[in-house]
């Protein structure tokens, strides 16, 4: 499991590390040679399915200290690993609410 | 209900020799092998190059069906396991004919049946069977298998013949018969919970499929059909038949179908699920028989899976005499090395278990028939597949409709892990825009999918050796010409009659649990009169809408009470890796999951198993493809424990082929 301290900044190195981190271990049981490429859809490749996500979103609330709105856990936000990233530095406390890093 | 076994060799046995006594001896143990499927008399039958062997469960006419039973006149002996549930109809039309029937037994009535008309004789039976018939004077073996695929048949080539039975331990008898897993049975497997027949999990062992015959004579060895699910081209549907005329004619036939099923000289019981299908046949057997009907249930502690409520409204309703027993996570993990033994291949789902004990139970209260609901979800379009392929479509029309995909959450009510997502991710898992409209498969892509995924654990030799091996591809060859032209909700009825329905539900969770402990289950909704007037139903009446199964609910209406009448379908699931996680877990499990359990096996890559159990280990996952995986892997170490493991191999019989004996 990706811990962050609090105090890290995030910057997209560190949070995209650890998304990747977290599916490798956790959808990928380890193999790290099956990681997706940035922008390879999540849902299509199997990596995700319909409790996947949730737990992804489990995830991103325990590690970046901020609540999910059911209405935000889409595609849009999701399906990738870039989008996910985005997601989080927009949304993550002191991150840009207004989405202009997200990718 | 009972096990077959036999074999027809390349060169004829002589009585008397070491040869006879070496051939009986073999059909002796082929079956005790399978002594569970009729504990109540075994036979033995040996002439010139065949022999037949009989385990025997007592249901029609105890006194004088014992079997092989011959038919001297004609030369004619046969090994029967199932029923015929019009023999009182075709003895009958036998006795019109002048023919000399002595017994009550359906078993006789093949035999004649046979002698007046040769093959073609199964055309005319009702029933469920899987039979093999030797034909002396022409020197012709028959095995036949009923239409649906109830009943088992298997076979094996070697070099001195040619062998079958009821059940696989049976054939692993033989000597040189040696258990070997099928990787590509595997890779079905984990792609559509079985493997496409006639392939098994076994090597070098093919069962016969539904639907058809084998006839070896001197012109070889030939498998044929007789019959398969068959729908009118979509253009030659009847769309002016009314609704409920519709709805009577399948009650009556339906009603007739239960009739004959509750056919037997011993009492016949029924499931009760508390769901539609299964309330309705037991509705229907109640007016039937002249005493309480005893009914038979699973209740689960957990209400995700328990319908207990439902089943009280029944029995209530009914008058039944019922007896419920009670599945808890642990029992599941209790008994699933038993299941896997008596499935014979890996499943990707616990839900045998609990019908395992099920059948247990039904035995442990002296009943060994029961009526069950099984085959209306396929025949009267129940699946919540059928409305997910409908939807799919719906909104693939529309990429972009929210109103749509909105849908998708009425699909499923009763995951929670569907609930709780939006429309668009919906859209996105059900893959609405990845999918070819014109795919035959396109109704079972999401769920051939999402098993799959669970592929993610073999081992890079298990990769190596299926060598880009697709089974959907091979699933859609094997699909018949006409199907293009059906509608697409027939399309889907037939890919899973033709595939799930006997590869995994009639098998895994019908025929082998309830014949563990020498059960039979009957099939009301699997008559093949009432699957040829379904057929011809327009698609529309059966899935109106979203309403799943909406003529047989109308058919059903007078019947049963409002709320089992109209009650959404709930599919019968059972707690899967939660039944192995937690305190009390059996030790068989991390023994069978633990790396190098798992590297002997060499099917699945350790390391990723490790972290499987551990994310499974507090209390299960709730993930469709991490159950899948969690399940598949570990009823696949066990089937390698049940016949290839040290205790198989010590079981192994050391004997002499009969081609090495004068």
């Amino acid at each position: 499991m990706t811990h962050i301290a609090a105090h890290q900044p995030l910057d997209e190195k560190t949070v995209g590390d650890g998304i990747r981190s977290f599916i490798v271990e956790n959808f990928l049981f380890g193999d790290a040679q099956a990681a997706p490429a940035d922008d390879a859809s999540l849902i299509e490749n199997d990596i995700v399915d319909s409790t996947g996500i949730l737990e992804l979103v489990a995830f991103i609330e325990d590690t970046f200290g901020f609540a999910v709105p059911d209405a935000e856990i889409v595609p849009a936000h999701f399906d990738t690993i870039a989008r996910v990233r985005g997601y989080v530095l927009a949304r993550a406390p002191g991150g840009d609410a207004l989405g202009i890093r997200a990718a | 209900m009972c096990g077959v076994a036999g074999f027809l060799l390349n060169e004829p046995i002589e009585s008397g020799s070491a040869r006879d006594h070496a051939g009986q001896a073999l059909l002796t143990r082929m079956v005790s092998a399978i002594a569970h499927r009729g504990p109540d008399a075994q036979g033995v039958f040996v002439d010139g190059r065949a022999g037949l062997g009989h385990a025997r469960l007592s249901i029609v006419d105890i006194a004088a069906g014992s079997q092989p039973m011959t038919l001297p006149e004609a030369g004619l002996t046969v090994s029967f396991n199932g029923e015929i549930f019009n023999h009182v109809e075709l003895r009958e039309q036998l006795v019109a004919a002048g023919c000399n029937v002595r017994t009550r037994s359906d078993t006789e009535v093949i035999l004649h049946l046979y002698a007046l008309m040769g093959p073609d004789c199964v055309q005319h039976f009702n029933g469920d069977f899987a039979f093999a018939l030797w034909d002396a004077r022409r020197q012709r073996l028959m095995l036949a298998r009923d239409r649906a695929g109830v009943r088992p048949l298997y076979h094996t080539i070697r070099r001195e013949g040619f062998y079958f039975a009821s059940e696989i331990k049976a054939l692993l008898q033989i000597p040189g018969v040696v258990a070997e897993l099928d990787p590509i049975a595997l890779d079905q497997i984990f792609t559509l919970w079985a493997p496409i027949a006639p392939r098994t999990s076994f090597k070098s062992i093919f069962e016969l499929p539904p639907g058809h015959i084998l006839l070896a004579d001197s012109d070889g060895r030939r498998v044929v059909p007789y019959w398969h699910p068959a729908f009118p081209d979509r253009g030659d549907v009847d769309h002016r038949q009314d609704e409920d005329t519709l709805a009577q004619q399948a009650l009556e036939l339906l009603d007739d179908a239960t009739r004959i099923r509750l056919r037997a000289d011993v009492p016949v019981g029924a499931y009760l699920s508390g769901g539609l299908d299964s309330s309705l046949v037991s509705a229907l057997a109640v007016r039937h028989v002249g005493r309480r009907l005893q009914t038979f249930s699973v209740t689960f502690d957990s209400p995700e899976h328990d319908e207990s409520a439902q089943q009280a409204v029944m029995t209530e309703a009914l008058g039944t005499e019922h007896h419920a027993v009670t599945c808890a996570n642990a029992d599941i993990a209790r008994v699933f090395p038993d299941v896997v033994r008596h499935t014979e291949a890996p499943v990707v789902r616990t839900a045998p278990a609990p019908l395992h004990m099920l059948a247990a139970h039904v035995r442990g209260n002296g009943c060994k028939v029961v009526l069950t609901g099984e085959g209306a979800d396929e025949v009267f379009a129940g699946y919540d597949i059928f409305k997910e392929a409908a939807v799919r479509r719906f909104c693939a029309r529309q990429p972009a409709s929210a109103m749509r995909q909105a849908l998708f959450r009425r699909l499923y009510p009763y995951l929670p892990g569907i609930r709780a997502q939006q429309p668009e991710s919906l859209a996105a898992f059900f893959s609405v825009d990845g999918a070819e409209a014109d795919d035959s498969l396109y109704s079972h892509r999401p769920r051939m999918r999402a098993t799959s995924a669970a592929k993610l654990f073999f081992s890079p030799a298990l990769r190596e050796a299926l060598a880009g091996y697709d089974a959907s591809e091979e699933m859609a060859a094997c699909l018949p010409k006409a199907f293009a032209r059906w509608h697409p909700l027939h399309q889907a009825q037939y890919i899973e009659m033709t595939f799930l329905l006997p590869g995994y539900i009639l098998s895994s969770q019908g025929d082998r649990m309830a014949m563990a402990h020498g059960v039979e289950g009957r099939f009301p909704f699997l008559d093949h009169r009432v699957m040829a007037f379904a057929a011809r139903v327009p698609p529309g009446l059966q899935l109106k809408g979203l309403l799943e199964k909406n003529l047989l609910r109308r058919a059903a209406r007078g019947l049963l009470p409002a709320d089992i009448a109209t009650r959404p379908k709930q599919p019968y699931r059972a707690p899967d890796s939660a039944s192995f996680a937690g305190q009390g877990t059996p030790d068989y499990v991390a023994r069978a999951l633990s790396p190098s359990a798992v590297r002997a096996s060499g099917l699945f890559n350790p390391a990723a198993v490790e972290r499987l159990t551990a994310k499974c280990g507090v209390a299960g996952v709730s993930g469709f493809r991490d159950n899948t995986a969690f399940v598949g892997i570990l009823s696949t170490q066990l089937w390698l424990d049940a016949f290839t493991g040290s205790a198989a191999r010590g079981k192994a019989h050391p004997g002499a082929p009969l081609s090495s004996l004068a």
